[in-house]
């Protein structure tokens, strides 16, 4: 067991706990340096998803894990980021400052999509940011001037100062970088008083109100921030992609967005990365087990000369291959998610972390959730 | 001049007269309490002077300014703090941060120092955290620091609404019911927690309380309210003695 | 002059032929709209969850009828009810078995459990029946000529089952002792347990209704769209907006909401250029709740402290 003893104010505002915590982010930070060494270059483009996937759920999380406000629509800023980008580079601007045009744009238009906000409250809002994302859409296939609509657009493999970016393992570490500063610019704005305005919005607004926060300020800088950073996203993700066409910014996506953070673990920086793994890479581990499970299975019943787990094998290959059936998936987890492990990802790892930091004296009801009882949020 | 004048304040919800007319001011220094049957408009008062509402006639003065169309986040940098009757903390976050949050009319820091977490940042939280910590000291909170609000008795997050309150370092103090749900004990501790606020830092208390024995203790001058009308003012022992007040009490 | 007069009569005629039509479409796409917008409506009164899945539930309804009068030879009315009864049952299950599980836990956890749900319940429908598009063989055919306006009959058939459902949900909440219970449940559950009221199986009881009402929006819509799995996606979204229009929260306001989404659906969609023609009924929705926030009927409360 490991005691933490404060000693001074500052222990509390740092990033890390103490120096293990530290030396534990080091070696992970090291271990993912690594990465591309070990796998094939194939992998490590997909794993350059996790990092693309990280940054939106940074943004989502701020918004809607920190500071209550959901939004169903949030893909619409990833596609305005990426079609910025993408547009900016079609004209010559350098790389950096096309990325920053992208994400300037991005949270205006978050600003924009925000303001609405100030009147409007839960579900209202939900639908209000769906209507929003719809609208985008609709633009996004429109102005054909920009976005080349249904045609299309390809982007400029990403060049920064002269060096190319486009290879696997560059890109890699390009969007590792953006991810590192995604997650500690939003901690920053966490531990000072704007992060602290933005529970305070979540959990009483009339609180939060009496304490001296502008509610329309802090909620305006919530879908600005969080969609700044969808705006970078996007820029990394027209590279990724390649090519844009506004087909790829649905509200489905939108929910994939939604259930990182869920699956992830809402309300901490930990959930959205946590999300961002299992979101990226449950669809490969779907494709890789679709057509390997027949095999294992059929293996286990020549071995065991039981043939039902043959027959199983086949029926759990066959159902996975049928077209849909990712989706079907993703419902299921979310699902056994929130009946299971609310607290996601995130809180599973920190419940057995605790277990063995605590060992032998872990107490089984530590997590116990008291018997809830359902708290209006109606407005009287 | 008083700290706070409040001049012919009324409001209406649907017919009801909430409020109807009620006219008092509370001198610097002293412990204020309103009180009354349940419905006679108390918390509405606190509500219209935090500006959760708008008072349909009449004036709030404070310190000679007039704040009747003040936004409500404003009312905390002018230095009004109050507490809720249902007590309204921000229950996922913890203790400490709920204090901090307290400080946000004090901050000095803007979006773009947060955000790169600038050293004047960081010393600027520092001292915020020194002010917050001599308050739980004042309130004996160290031991739930940490803790989850969630997780805390019903007693300590009384205690920590006050808490909160006093960290705003305000001129007026709003007390909406501070010994609801508390046993004897903790009435007793809140009661000399009223008496150090007044004494020892300076602030000026405006209670609405049910507790005859706690208003009797602190109060320097009581208002009975009933209906959204004045019917006594004075101190406590004339108040509750006052004819009218006894029959709005125990009807007739 | 005078050939120019009839002429412009004429077009008159057919402005107002091609209005009358448009209205007698959007008015049956509205009712649609207005079913699973009234589903929505229900259980959110009831018990402040938002089912998000009620689209899927419409498409489930529809393929339990679509396999009641197909698969098994089942004369179409019966394989309606069947489909009813079926979703009913599932959608109290739904309720008891899951539901019930995560009060306590924050609304939007709820939605998003109801969105994996909906996604389980297209991959099932997949499974089931088949990623294709199916017809439902409908008694409605054929067509009736009105003046200038063709009225098909399956538009009529919608326009009438949601009258008749509405007036039998009516009568139901204002006339029978489970109808007033469920008003009672739904306006205070604390109130509702001291007198007695079984508020559990209330709960369930609203979830069959709401799902029994978008079997019947999916049935009707059927021979409209044609059945296919993401038929409840393409529903939802319209019906969200439907419901949030009217207020949420508001039985008539949903209905209200619908119909006013459908009537703009389809003007727009003959009036209209290209991009707006499908934002339209987002554009009024976010114009509406800019000027009113709580939507049509809804009432803007706040929490009282």
């Amino acid at each position: 067991m490991r005691f933490l003893f404060k000693t001074s104010y500052e222990q509390d505002l740092r990033l890390f706990r103490d120096r293990v915590d530290m030396g534990w982010y080091i070696l992970l930070l090291l271990a993912t340096i690594a990465v591309p060494f070990l796998l094939s270059d194939y992998s490590t483009g997909e794993t350059a998803w996790v990092f693309i996937y990280g940054i939106c759920g940074v943004s989502l999380m701020a918004l809607v894990g920190y500071t209550g406000l959901v939004s169903l629509g949030h893909a619409a800023f990833l596609g305005i980021g990426a079609y910025a980008h993408a547009y900016f580079l079609g004209l010559g601007v350098p790389w950096v400052a096309s990325v920053a045009l992208a994400v300037v744009i991005t949270a205006a238009s978050g600003f924009v999509v925000g303001l609405p906000a100030l009147r409007m409250t839960g579900i209202y809002l939900a639908i209000a940011t769906l209507a929003f994302a719809t609208i985008i859409q609709e633009v996004f296939s429109r102005w054909e001037s920009v976005t080349h609509g249904f045609a299309g657009m390809p982007v400029a493999p990403p060049e920064i100062f002269g060096v190319s970016f486009a290879d696997a393992r560059p890109f890699y570490y390009l969007c590792l970088f953006f991810l590192v500063l995604a997650l500690w610019l939003t901690r920053n704005l966490l531990r000072s008083p704007t992060g602290r305005a933005w529970i305070a919005i979540r959990d009483s607004e009339i609180a939060a109100q009496s304490m001296g926060v502008n509610l329309a300020i802090y909620k305006s800088m919530a879908f600005a921030y969080s969609a700044a950073l969808m705006g970078l996203a996007g820029a990394l993700f027209a590279h990724k992609i390649a090519y844009l066409a506004p087909d790829i910014f649905t509200i489905l996506l939108s929910i994939q967005f939604l259930l990182l953070v869920i699956v992830g673990g809402l309300g901490s920086l930990h959930g959205a990365v946590f999300g961002a793994i299992f979101v990226a890479l449950l669809p490969p581990v779907i494709s890789i087990l679709r057509d390997d499970i027949p095999d294992t299975f059929a293996g286990l019943s020549t071995s065991t000369g039981i043939p039902l787990f043959h027959i199983f094998g086949d029926a759990l290959g066959a159902f996975l291959k049928k077209p849909g059936v990712e989706a079907g998936l993703f419902g299921l987890i979310l699902v056994l998610v929130i009946l299971l492990e609310p607290f996601g990802i995130y809180g599973r790892w920190v419940k057995i972390r605790v277990f063995f930091s605590t060992f032998p004296l872990y107490k089984a009801d530590s997590f116990k959730r008291q018997k809830a009882y359902m708290k209006t949020e109606r407005l009287r | 001049m008083s700290l706070f004048a409040a001049e012919q304040i009324a409001i209406n919800f649907g017919g009801i007269k909430a409020v109807d007319g009620v006219s008092f001011a509370v001198e610097k220094g002293e412990v204020f309490t309103i009180i009354g049957p349940n419905g006679a408009g108390k918390t509405t008062i606190f509500n219209l002077m935090s500006r959760i509402y708008d008072t349909t006639e009449g004036r709030l003065m404070f310190e000679g300014q007039d704040i009747t169309r003040v936004p409500p986040h404003k009312i905390a940098a002018l230095g009004i703090a109050r507490t809720f009757q249902n007590i309204e903390l921000f229950e996922n976050a913890s203790l400490l941060q709920n204090l901090l949050l307290a400080r946000h009319a004090h901050k000095k820091s803007n979006f773009w120092s947060e955000l790169l977490f600038l050293p004047s940042v960081r010393r600027m939280e520092v001292e915020h955290r020194e002010a917050v910590e001599k308050v739980i000291d004042f309130l004996d909170l160290q031991q739930y620091r940490d803790s989850l609000i969630v997780n805390l008795p019903y007693g300590v997050r009384k205690v920590t609404e006050l808490a909160r309150a006093l960290c705003t370092e305000p001129k007026l103090l709003l007390l909406d019911e501070p010994s609801s749900g508390l046993n004897v004990e903790e009435t007793e501790d809140m009661a000399f927690w009223i008496q150090d606020i007044k004494k020892l830092l300076g602030i000026t208390v405006l209670m609405v309380e049910h507790d005859m024995t706690l208003v009797s203790a602190v109060s320097d001058r009581v208002l009975a309210l009933n209906y959204g009308r004045p019917l006594a003012m004075g101190t406590p022992r004339e108040v509750q003695s006052h004819p009218e007040v006894m029959r709005a009490y125990l009807g007739g | 002059m005078e050939r120019s007069g009839v002429r412009s009569l004429d077009s008159r005629v057919r402005k107002l032929i091609n209005f009358l039509q448009l209205t007698l479409n959007g008015l049956a796409v509205g009712c649609i709209y207005g079913l699973v917008a009234l589903g929505f409506v229900l259980i959110y009164k009831a018990t402040e969850l938002v089912n998000f899945a009620q689209g899927d539930l419409l498409m489930l309804g529809a393929f339990v009828a679509y396999m009641a009068v197909v698969w098994w030879g089942l004369d179409y009315w019966l394989g309606f009810v069947i489909a009813i009864i079926a979703i009913a049952v599932f959608g109290a299950l739904l309720d008891a078995l899951i539901l019930r599980r995560v009060i306590g836990q924050p609304q939007f956890a709820v939605v998003m459990l109801t969105i994996g749900l909906g996604a389980m319940f297209r991959t099932f429908a997949s499974v089931t029946w088949g990623s294709e598009i199916y017809t439902l063989p409908t008694p409605f055919g054929g067509v009736w000529q009105v003046g200038g306006v063709t009225v098909s009959h399956q538009y009529v058939s919608i326009i009438v089952g949601t009258l008749v459902l509405c007036g039998a949900l009516y009568a139901f909440f204002n006339f029978t002792r489970i109808g007033v219970a469920m008003q009672a449940t739904s306006q205070n559950q604390l109130a509702a347990y001291y007198m007695g009221i079984p508020v559990k199986r209330i709960f369930s009881l609203i979830w069959a209704i709401s799902a029994g009402v978008a079997t019947v929006a999916g049935v009707l819509l059927a021979p409209v769209t044609l059945i296919d799995i993401n038929m409840g996606l393409a529903v939802s979204l319209k019906a969200f907006a439907a419901a949030v229009l009217g207020g949420f929260g508001s039985i008539p306001g949903a209905l209200v909401g619908g119909i006013v989404i459908g009537l703009i659906e389809l003007y727009s969609g003959a009036t209209l250029p290209e991009g707006l023609k499908n934002t339209m009924p987002y554009i009024v929705l976010l114009v509406v709740l800019a000027v009113r926030p709580q939507g049509l009927f809804g009432t803007l409360g706040r929490k009282k402290v």
